[in-house]
């Protein structure tokens, strides 16, 4: 049986010659929080759901708590849970009558920890599905998901749309989950301050590549952002080995590096620049500047004379 | 003890750092004195709202640097204070730190003899809190 929760091998999957997600290999350790960022349609929701057996992979594998994801048995769905992007209930239900439904096809309810989150979201049972805000809407599905009790939690994009106050209790559910050390969570989130919150993994996910996958710490650690300061003209932006993204400013080229050593230094010194600084790089930086690769090398600000 | 650990997001110093940052800080002001104790990692990742990981990994830390012991079943106490660096550690860390606030000070325009009763009236206020 495998140590990873969730392990994949080449998961590949095309839609007609596009490639939403090429060659992926991940491998999620047990306990713990982990994160995949990315932006829009970089194949983040396609993976959830081959990982869920939802869609079938082009090419290559996955499994989930050790098992094939394309041969999941009921057994092993109820071992995870899962949140899909939207937080899609039926609206002519009451919240009383989800949990009946979903719970007379569930092993294993805690009803306790329904009417905890319920009740943690500010909701009744009563209630009725259709008058829900979304984040009220958000606290139901986590409820509905949480109250299985599952080894693995993966919540699709779940703070999309949420206001402040729903989102902090959808950080502190998942932080409860978390409590118990067994228990593994797989998010996908565009919110970099709930990332920092909650995240013990990143994985950034760029076109279909998966292109960063550790700690968020070692994430700071390898990569870091440097200043050139020029007298006059700014030159072009140098092929240099783990280059992430460059920005060009008047008279400034700013650069963010993976894996800065003396070789980078060297041709960094080679571009002849009045000064070379290192700045600070937050992790929302950072992988901003991950995902945007080509694009935003001059900053839209920065356009002389403006175009307003 | 009236020592409250508050967090940052989006800053470039990691969480982690922040919490251990501010634990040396109160320590060196004598907010923190030897023998208090320090909330359980779950108060503390509970109140900041962040992953208990983020504050076991603060923890391991202090006490990897001598700022904190641990005890078993009891938690985690400000232990007696040691000096951590070697001399020329302590002198580069000294030198680094003045630079930065004599500039500082000087940019804002502060006359020397300001400067001197700033920094003493300061000194002053850290001798109250050390009794």
């Amino acid at each position: 049986m495998s140590e990873y929760v969730i392990e994949t091998n080449d998961l590949t999957r095309y839609f007609g010659s596009k490639a939403a997600v090429k060659q992926l290999n991940l491998q999620i350790p047990k306990g713990g929080v982990f994160a995949f960022l990315g932006r829009n349609g970089a194949g983040k929701t396609t993976t959830i759901r081959m990982l869920l057996g939802l869609m079938e992979p082009t090419r290559g594998s996955a499994t989930v708590l050790g098992k094939d994801c394309q041969n999941l048995t009921p057994a092993d769905r109820s071992r995870i849970a899962y949140v899909a992007e939207g937080h899609f209930i039926y609206g002519w239900m009451k919240i009383r009558e989800l949990e009946a439904f979903q719970s007379s096809c569930a092993a294993n309810w805690n009803r306790d920890l329904f009417r905890t989150v319920i009740e943690h979201f500010g909701l009744k049972e009563n209630m009725k599905a259709r008058s829900l805000s979304r984040g009220q809407r958000a606290g139901v599905c986590l409820a509905l998901a949480l109250a299985p009790e599952p080894e693995l939690l993966i919540l699709d994009d779940p703070t999309l749309g949420l206001d402040p106050v729903a989102r902090r209790s959808l950080v502190e559910a998942m932080l409860m989950v978390t409590q118990n050390r067994d228990r593994t969570i797989l998010f996908s989130s565009h919110q970099m301050d709930d990332v920092e919150r909650v995240a013990d993994w990143i994985a950034i996910l760029d076109e279909g590549e998966l292109s960063v996958c550790c700690s968020p710490d070692e994430f700071l650690k390898r990569l870091s952002r440097w200043v050139l300061r020029f007298s006059d003209e700014v030159p072009p932006v140098p092929e240099l080995p783990g280059l992430v993204h460059a920005m060009q400013y008047p008279n400034e080229l700013h650069l963010t590096i993976a894996n800065y050593n003396e070789k980078t230094e060297e041709l960094l010194a080679g571009l002849n620049p009045k000064s070379i600084e290192q700045t600070n790089l937050s992790l929302e930086n950072g992988v901003i500047d991950y995902l945007s690769g080509n694009s935003r090398i001059v900053s839209l600000l920065q356009h002389a004379g403006g175009v307003l | 003890m009236n020592f409250q650990i508050n967090i940052l997001l989006g800053s470039d110093v990691p969480i982690y750092r922040q919490i251990v940052e501010q634990v040396k800080h109160a320590v060196a002001i004598a907010a923190l004195k030897e023998g208090d104790s320090l909330p359980s990692i779950r108060s503390l990742a509970n109140r900041l709202v962040v992953n208990h990981n983020t504050v076991a990994k603060a923890y391991n830390l202090l006490v990897a640097e001598g700022i904190a012991r641990s005890e078993k079943g009891r938690g985690l106490f400000i232990a007696t204070h040691r000096n951590l660096y070697s001399k020329e550690e302590l002198r580069r860390r000294f030198n680094e730190s003045a630079d930065r606030f004599v500039g500082d000070v000087l940019m804002l325009g502060f006359k020397k003899s300001e400067i001197i009763e700033g920094i003493q009236s300061r000194l002053a206020d850290v001798a109250i809190l050390k009794d």
